[in-house]
């Protein structure tokens, strides 16, 4: 998905009323010389004139192919193909998903659809979470934890409406859930457009490191200032006596080595594990250095779909270290560290 | 890659690439049909390039946008477009405006029938309008993903999700639904009425007997089917979405259940397109390399009709009598060949 003459797509999702309109019609509105083509699940809503908008039905269907959690949005096959006519006349497809929808099937249609594919790369999923009321509904919502968890960013917004420690207290809960998506405070979902869009969070040549966005007291990592925290240093407020919390349904579980692995036990491994545990896996994602072999391998996955390639060469002052991380409902830890274990050569 | 120029069995290959017609659209194209002799050569967005025998290029603007789908009966061709308008060309060149969506929503899909009914759909909403009737709309479970006339009376087949429904516009009582599950786009009714065929999203045909609703599978694609064409008096199908043209066999009241597809033209690349001959059992294939060849549908022999190296072939089309072939890549580098 790394090619650039394919027109990326940026993912917006966010529950009910979390401000997904407000930060779209931001994005259309401000005067930064760029055109974008908007799907979006209700006409009417964005009152900015553009004849680029198109409105979708958010059909989901599951390919034949034998795999339940295999779904694609039918009409974003459509519609990509359809704004492809007028390729030149956009510079980047956004794409609203209705409050209740599952950003997988979305995800997927860039996976496995050969067309959409040709033409079109996803970006990343960006999810607008309301500060008052994220935490009730990450309690009686799936739909909001599953936003959550397959971010790549998140937008924070209303934080105008809510105290330091409630605003500590949400922020932990989605930590729990997704420490790696980059987390912005917004208030009426001000953000620069930088931060929202040409993200490259599924590009492989971009996949740089695996590093929770801030960094808790128990984690184990030494704690270096990373080039992409500037300007974000509101994350480092919290390093020190944040509430801690687990998600009992939905959790990251991060997996490093410092010993290579061995590439004909760790590929079968990860194969099987997607095939049978990935309706329970949203994202995946690894750098890995494999033995006798001088290149770092980066993969990530949409549940049972993978992606991977060599990046490039390990740097001399590198250290190769393999680092893999999922995010899932109910994993199962044990058995993913045990398999993981094996994978590495002794 | 394929090369013709160099040994193996294809440099024996007979050649008619020195009779073809160049001709430079400067647009990007999607399709071509014919009105009368001229080849008309639908662009991605606003335009048609209709081409005379002499090679001269006439560009007529036909939509405000991208036009998303475009069908010909010979005499006029319909698109639809996305900014809301079904719109028409004839052979005099002039354009009409037939349906504006009130709401400017894509006009997704359209279809002629011969006896000059129009039909179109806006996402699950399939509409028509018969040469003096009124205007007729059904929705159907989930956004059309094609639609076709049947040969014979004022029947309407829409693909969608899950299925086809078969409507007639004129008759009261429920459509009849076809279904098989998954995700079908183009659809086409074969010339005898006996069968409805769909492509699928995944590389695969779908098709119904219709006397019965009997399933017939057609798979093994390695991708996509996006151009079918019937051949030889309706005899078979020809189909894009291989390394080959895949003729299905529509012989016989069974269609193609328990027979093996004809396999033709094999080459190191993907069929994109194809079309069959009106009158002869002789077929046009265009491939993504850019290779143009004419296949004899009896024992596979190929002519060459343009080389390789391109970008792919997407429109190729013959006029009704048969005596012109066109085609295009998608950068819209054309020819035309005279028979």
């Amino acid at each position: 998905m790394s090619d650039a003459s394919k027109t990326p797509v940026t993912v917006l999702t966010g529950y009910l009323g979390a401000g997904k309109t407000t930060l779209l019609n931001r994005i259309l509105s401000e005067d930064h010389g760029k055109k974008y083509a908007v799907i979006v699940n209700e006409f009417g809503e964005i009152g900015i004139d553009n004849d680029l908008i198109v409105g979708a039905d958010e059909e989901v269907f599951e390919m034949n192919n034998g795999c339940i959690c295999c779904t694609v949005r039918g009409d974003l096959v459509r519609i990509i193909s359809g704004l492809m006519r007028r390729k030149g006349k956009f510079d980047a497809i956004i794409v609203e998903t209705t409050g209740l929808a599952d950003p997988a099937p979305v995800a997927q249609t860039f996976f496995v659809d050969e067309d959409v594919q040709k033409n079109a790369r996803l970006d990343a999923v960006v999810t607008v979470a309301d500060a008052k009321w994220l935490s009730d509904r990450l309690k009686d919502a799936p739909e909001a934890k599953n936003q959550i968890a397959f971010a790549d960013v998140i937008v924070l917004n209303k934080t105008d409406l809510v105290t330091k420690p409630e605003l500590a207290e949400v922020e932990a809960r989605i930590r729990a859930i997704n420490p790696y998506a980059k987390l912005h405070r917004t208030e009426r979902c001000q953000i620069a457009i930088a931060d929202v869009l040409e993200r490259g969070a599924f590009d492989l040549d971009r996949i740089l490191e695996i590093e929770p966005q801030f960094l808790n007291a128990g984690d184990d990592h030494d704690h270096h200032h990373h080039d992409h925290d500037h300007g974000h240093d509101h994350h480092h407020h919290h390093d020190h006596g944040l509430k801690h919390y687990h998600d009992e349904e939905m959790q990251s579980l991060s997996l490093r080595s410092d010993k290579p692995l061995d590439p004909s036990k760790f590929m079968p491994w990860l194969q099987n594990l997607v095939q049978t545990e990935g309706g329970k896996i949203l994202r995946s994602k690894g750098i890995l250095a494999f033995q006798d072999d001088d290149d770092r391998y980066v993969f990530q996955g949409v549940h049972m779909m993978l992606e991977g390639d060599h990046q490039r060469k390990w740097k001399p002052d590198e250290a190769r270290q393999s680092r893999v991380v999922f995010i899932g409902r109910e994993l199962p830890e044990d058995a993913i560290r045990e398999g993981f274990e094996r994978c590495i050569v002794t | 890659m394929t090369n013709f120029d160099t040994g193996g069995e294809a440099a024996s290959i007979v050649s008619v690439t020195d009779k073809v017609k160049p001709v430079s659209l400067g647009m990007a194209v999607t399709a071509v049909h014919y009105l009368g002799d001229h080849a008309a050569f639908v662009g991605t967005e606003e335009s048609v390039a209709v081409v005379d025998t002499e090679g001269e290029i006439s560009k007529v603007d036909v939509t405000g946008g991208g036009i998303l789908s475009a069908v010909s009966d010979g005499s006029r061709i319909l698109f639809g477009g996305d900014d809301g308008k079904v719109s028409s060309l004839d052979k005099s060149g002039t354009v009409s405006v037939l349906a504006t969506d009130p709401k400017r929503r894509w006009i997704d899909n359209v279809a002629v029938h011969p006896d000059g009914a129009i039909a179109w759909s806006v996402g699950k909403t399939a509409f028509v309008r018969a040469p003096k009737g009124e205007e007729k709309s059904l929705e159907v479970p989930s956004t059309a993903g094609g639609l076709a006339f049947a040969p014979k009376g004022l029947r309407l087949a829409i693909a969608h999700y899950n299925g086809a429904t078969l409507w007639f516009p004129n008759m009261a009582g429920e459509p009849e639904f076809l279904g098989w599950a998954g995700s079908h786009h183009a659809v086409t009714f074969s010339p005898d009425n006996k069968f409805l065929v769909t492509a699928m999203h995944e590389p695969a045909l779908h098709g119904w007997r219709l006397a019965d609703s009997r399933h017939m599978r057609m798979t093994g694609y390695p991708s996509r089917v996006k151009s079918m064409s019937w051949g030889s008096g309706g005899r078979f199908l020809a189909t894009s979405g291989a390394d080959m043209v895949i003729l299905w066999p529509f012989v016989g009241k069974d269609g193609p259940m328990g027979k093996e597809p004809a396999m033709l033209a094999p080459m190191k690349a993907k069929v994109t397109a194809v079309a069959c001959h009106p009158k002869q059992d002789i077929l046009a294939c265009g491939y993504e390399d850019g290779t143009v060849l004419m296949v004899r549908m009896q024992d596979g022999a190929e002519i060459l009709v343009r080389r390789n190296e391109t970008p792919p072939v997407v429109a190729l089309g013959w006029n009704a009598a048969g005596t012109w072939l066109a085609f295009s890549d998608e950068s819209g580098e054309a020819g035309l060949l005279r028979l």
